[in-house]
């Protein structure tokens, strides 16, 4: 999230996409209906599924999974033509007004720049014109000029009407003209929108695109850095926002530095090929500009005497992956017999698909698996899964009891950035160890092998630091200090990211968390909540900056900058991110120094982080475009009317394809209907099945049907269905309902089903029904194709039939 | 309610909004009394620590409640939601609410558990067994594929043939030396629950 939880009550208006946090965020979901009762907030829902959110939105539109780039992309042609956005914020405040060089094109649904045979883009075209000495781009701050950003944008979106959208997402067009309606109404200075979302926008293969189109719109309507606005995204797991943010991510080192590439040599390499580039003079570039204080600082951590200057601070030690090494890519790797093992901690692969049939054979294609987990899981039990043959099945197995959430203190991240502590409250049932321990004790056995044996380049091995009182078990307190950083030449804890050297005298394990444990103690502990609200909230903004701590900087409005106009009044007074009052900047933690005036001549952009200093509507950050368009999923009943010849994705990654291995993508003729998965308030993914209230609340796998289509199919709510798809199928009882139906595309009648994640062949429900959990597993359903940009499965849009059994 | 303060009031959780609801109707008082003499009664003496949900990411504050039995063991007595929170506000969600069922259960994995290939069941294991074993099989698996330089003759220095998932239940700093130590491998296969 850009902004936090709490922050949805500042809100006017609310757009839910891809998400249904009523039922899955319940508490989170308080906020939103505060906006409602509070200020009057209307609350607009799209979603296939009406829902429990739905039932107390203002309006509710059934919208066909996978389409929302033309909803979004239909409010964005509204605001451009009928000139609705935030002209102030547009003008200044994003590259709107930036020249786009000369080549730039888009035809028939490809960008410039398009290869059909590496079904890639060579992006050059993509990018500005700029200025031959300094680097700088051209910009026409009367956004006249026919290659600015904002004329290219708004010939690309002239094409998303209100009848278009009609026909791709099947809202009817006279519904899209009241939410295009109210959208509009929040380009006013004083109006503000939030726009949430979760999984159901970023698992289709225009994932990346989708969360984009939500940006665009919000940057139009001057709503990024205000409070009540922002791109907010639900996440799903209690620490999922943490370690990410720490980097258990093959593409990226800790705080979103990208992970070093094959070719470069150094540091300066690496920063040349991966930090941005100051574009304007006004822009800070603080990102791009540290970029090297904040990987040295991190080798420093890492590598400690071994990371020196003359060896570029042990830059070689860094592993460089040849090519995306993402969740797919492992079991595609295992599939091709190149992965020996995997080690998988509280997360289960068989499960979390996409393909679990494919996933259950590329796990019994590695030599060895680790399953580190405090519960059984369908990853750990695989090998006698109902249906196969243990003997057969020759991967070595190791299961790990691992402690509890509450049998270990530490922190976790919520989904608004906010770092909060929690003790550890009771010793570890059983034999069960902390995860942390026992990585540390197999890496010094490892290193004890490398000690006693020959081996491949062990140096990275023999340096890695483990400045911990016991070093086989490091304390989480230890960990966040270290993660913190210090200053090696004082011993002191760093304060700020902003003091982080390139010299190797300052050490960080993740350079956005600097700052969140000083030598006065541990602020991810802190507890200055709604006991006292007029000490703990003095803005009444509802950031309470003294609980917990947030990143960065215990920021809880992120691009806090962009609140404020060019003078440094807030754009609603009412409602303040920060102020400058002539001295300083006050109010929530500014993205900007402290006491830089807004109006000297030097000031700098309000998007700090990156090289233009402004929001980006035109990006060449993306594989699969610089602006957004809809294409469909790639298994879809309908061609794409906006473009047929290129109907989906032309960069999405066929993995099974590009292994040599046959597609396994289903046709309408075959799948006539469309399928998408979802959670339910009562359960968690997996881990759920073994809580026994939780299983008696929702006790047995089902799909949800439409009425229209299960009377069409003879099919009574609690009959026996089979759902199918080209790679696997399900069985399990069918709930006819309304809160499904049909819809009209493209000229047709398309029918949605609904399918609950949760059930498999491990749990209680399975332990009372062992044959049948077998076909439990929504995920044997979902295709292995990925996002061209971050590599998501699509499992929220594919293509199914449907049988009474 | 003179003798039971918000905060006290709140933490009987959803007998709480039960009786907030009547309270119009008069029996506020006789209510919050009976549910103060519960409350005693269940966590008397009890040690009062902070945690979070352990299941999606809003984040709301919960309220642990144990005792040291004359055994020595430690009891968990009651999880609720923590009414300070300004994210939760005391309030909690049907899986917040059993978290203490996920917390203490039966159906733990109670010690290391070794499958070898072909086996047809589970051994249990000492833990010096199945860590000595790991070791060498990711030892055995880093020389058997780490790559120290491409064919374009860069340094590269990479384990290509172990991945590592998992971390979305992991505290912060538990993920961070995760990435820390398999980073230090040469793991490139890196990846937890944010893309799926």
């Amino acid at each position: 999230m850009t902004n936090h939880w709490r922050d949805i009550k500042n809100a006017d208006l609310i757009l839910i996409n891809g998400a249904n946090p009523a039922e899955a965020h319940p508490v989170g979901f308080q906020w939103f209906m505060r906006a409602k009762l509070d200020r009057g907030a209307k609350i607009i829902h799209a979603d296939p599924r009406f829902t429990r959110t739905s039932a107390v939105a203002d309006m509710y539109l059934r919208i066909r999974t996978g389409s929302d780039v033309a909803y979004f992309g239909g409010l964005i042609n509204h605001v451009l033509q009928n000139n609705l956005f935030h002209d102030e914020y547009v003008r200044n405040y994003t590259n709107a007004s930036f020249i786009v060089k000369d080549g730039y094109a888009f035809n028939e649904g490809l960008f410039s720049g398009y290869d059909p045979t590496k079904r890639a883009y060579n992006i050059a075209t993509w990018s500005y014109e700029t200025d031959p000495a300094t680097g700088y781009a051209h910009r026409d701050l009367t956004l006249q000029h026919p290659r600015s950003v904002f004329q290219l944008m708004k010939t690309h979106y002239s094409r998303y009407t209100p009848d278009a959208v009609s026909s791709i997402t099947g809202i009817p067009a006279a519904d899209f003209g009241k939410v295009a309606d109210l959208v509009g109404q929040m380009g006013a200075p004083d109006k503000v929108m939030t726009i949430v979302y979760a999984v159901g926008l970023t698992h289709h293969t225009t994932g990346g695109q989708l969360i984009r189109s939500g940006a665009l719109l919000q940057l139009l309507l001057g709503n990024m850095g205000r409070p009540g606005g922002g791109m907010n995204a639900e996440r799903g797991h209690a620490n999922i926002q943490g370690n990410t943010d720490h980097a258990i991510s093959w593409e990226i080192l800790p705080g979103y530095l990208k992970i070093p590439a094959p070719g470069q040599k150094n540091r300066d390499d690496y920063v040349a090929q991966s930090a941005s580039k100051k574009q304007d003079p006004n822009s800070w570039n603080f990102f791009g500009l540290n970029y090297k204080k904040f990987l040295t600082s991190t080798l420093k951590a890492w590598y400690g005497d071994a990371a020196t200057k003359d060896n570029e601070f042990a830059f070689d030690f860094v592993p460089k992956p040849a090519s995306n090494a993402s969740w797919m890519t492992i079991f595609d790797q295992a599939l091709k017999a190149k992965m020996q093992g995997l080690i998988l901690s509280g997360m289960t692969a068989a499960s979390i698909g996409p393909d679990t049939n494919q996933v259950r054979q590329a796990l019994a294609n590695l030599k060895w698996l680790v399953v580190m987990d405090a519960l059984p899981t369908t990853s750990s039990e695989f090998w006698h899964a109902p249906g196969v043959d243990a003997s057969k099945v020759q991967t070595e197995v190791f299961m790990l009891p691992c402690t509890h959430w509450i049998e270990k203190d530490g922190s976790f991240v919520n989904s608004g950035r906010w770092s909060q502590w929690k003790d550890q409250v009771l010793p570890p049932q059983g034999q069960a160890r902390h995860d942390h321990w026992i990585l540390s004790d197999i890496f010094h056995r490892v290193k004890a092998l490398y000690q006693s044996q020959n081996g491949k380049f062990p140096d990275p091995i023999m340096s890695l630091t483990f400045d911990y009182a016991d070093p086989l078990k490091p304390t989480l307190d230890e960990l966040a200090k270290e993660i913190n950083g210090k200053d090696l030449t004082t011993g002191k804890q760093m304060t700020s990211f902003a003091l982080l050297k390139d010299d190797g005298t300052t050490t960080t394990g993740d350079w956005i968390y600097t700052g969140s444990y000083l030598d006065s103690g541990n602020l991810m502990k802190r507890r200055g909540g709604i006991q006292d609200p007029a000490t703990n909230d003095p803005t009444g903004m509802g950031f309470y900056p003294n609980w917990a701590w947030s990143w960065p900087l215990n920021r809880r409005v992120m691009y806090n900058r962009a609140s404020a106009d060019l003078t440094g009044k807030p754009w609603d007074p009412a409602r303040p991110g920060i102020s400058w009052n002539g001295a300083k900047w006050v109010g929530d933690v500014p993205d900007y120094p402290p006491t830089m005036s807004p109006t000297d001549p030097n000031a700098y952009l309000p998007f700090i982080m990156n090289g233009e200093g402004v929001g980006r509507l035109f990006s060449n950050g993306m594989n699969d475009g610089p602006f957004p368009e809809h294409y469909e999923p790639v298994e879809s009943p309908v061609q794409n009317p906006l473009h047929p010849t290129n109907s989906s994705s032309p960069v999405a990654f066929y993995y099974d394809q590009a292994a040599g291995r046959p597609n396994r993508f289903g046709t309408p003729q075959e799948f006539p209907y469309i399928a998408t998965s979802y959670r339910l308030t009562e359960h968690e993914h997996y881990v759920t099945q073994h809580v026994p209230h939780l299983v008696q609340l929702q006790p047995k796998p089902f799909v949800e049907i439409p009425e229209e289509l299960a009377s069409s199919k003879g099919i009574k709510s609690g009959d026996q269905v089979r759902v199918s798809s080209k790679r696997g199928k399900v069985e399990v009882l069918a709930i006819v309902t309304k809160r499904l139906g049909p819809l009209t595309v493209a000229g047709q009648t398309v029918y949605q089903i609904g399918i609950p994640i949760h059930w498999g062949d491990v749990g209680i429900s399975a332990d009372a029904d062992p044959t049948h959990g077998r076909y439990w597993l929504a995920n044997a359903l979902t295709p292995f194709v990925g996002d061209a940009n971050a590599r998501t499965p699509e499992f929220k849009a594919f293509l199914v039939n449907l049988e009474k059994m | 309610m003179p003798t039971v303060t918000r905060r006290d009031f709140l933490k009987v959780g959803v007998a709480g909004a039960g009786a907030l609801a009547v309270a119009g109707l008069g029996f506020d008082v006789a209510l919050a009394q009976s549910t103060k003499v519960k409350q005693n009664l269940r966590i008397a003496g009890a040690k009062e620590s902070h945690s979070i949900c352990p299941y999606c990411a809003v984040g709301c504050s919960l309220v642990a409640y144990t005792r040291q039995n004359s055994d020595g063991s430690v009891q968990l007595l009651q999880i609720e939601g923590d009414p300070d929170s300004p994210i939760n506000e005391g309030r909690l969600c049907p899986k917040g609410a059993t978290a203490m069922q996920l917390a203490i259960s039966p159906r733990r994995v109670e010690s290391p558990q070794y499958r070898a290939p072909g086996a047809r069941g589970w051994k249990s294991v000492s833990w010096d067994f199945v860590m000595g074993k790991i070791a060498q099989n990711i030892k055995a698996s880093r020389d058997a594929t780490f790559v120290t330089t491409d064919g374009n003759g860069n340094t590269v220095n990479r384990t290509e043939g172990i991945a590592f998932a998992g971390g979305a239940a992991f505290s912060s700093e538990e993920g961070y030396f995760a990435t820390k130590l398999m980073r230090g491998l040469g793991l490139v296969y890196l990846e937890q629950q944010a893309r799926v």
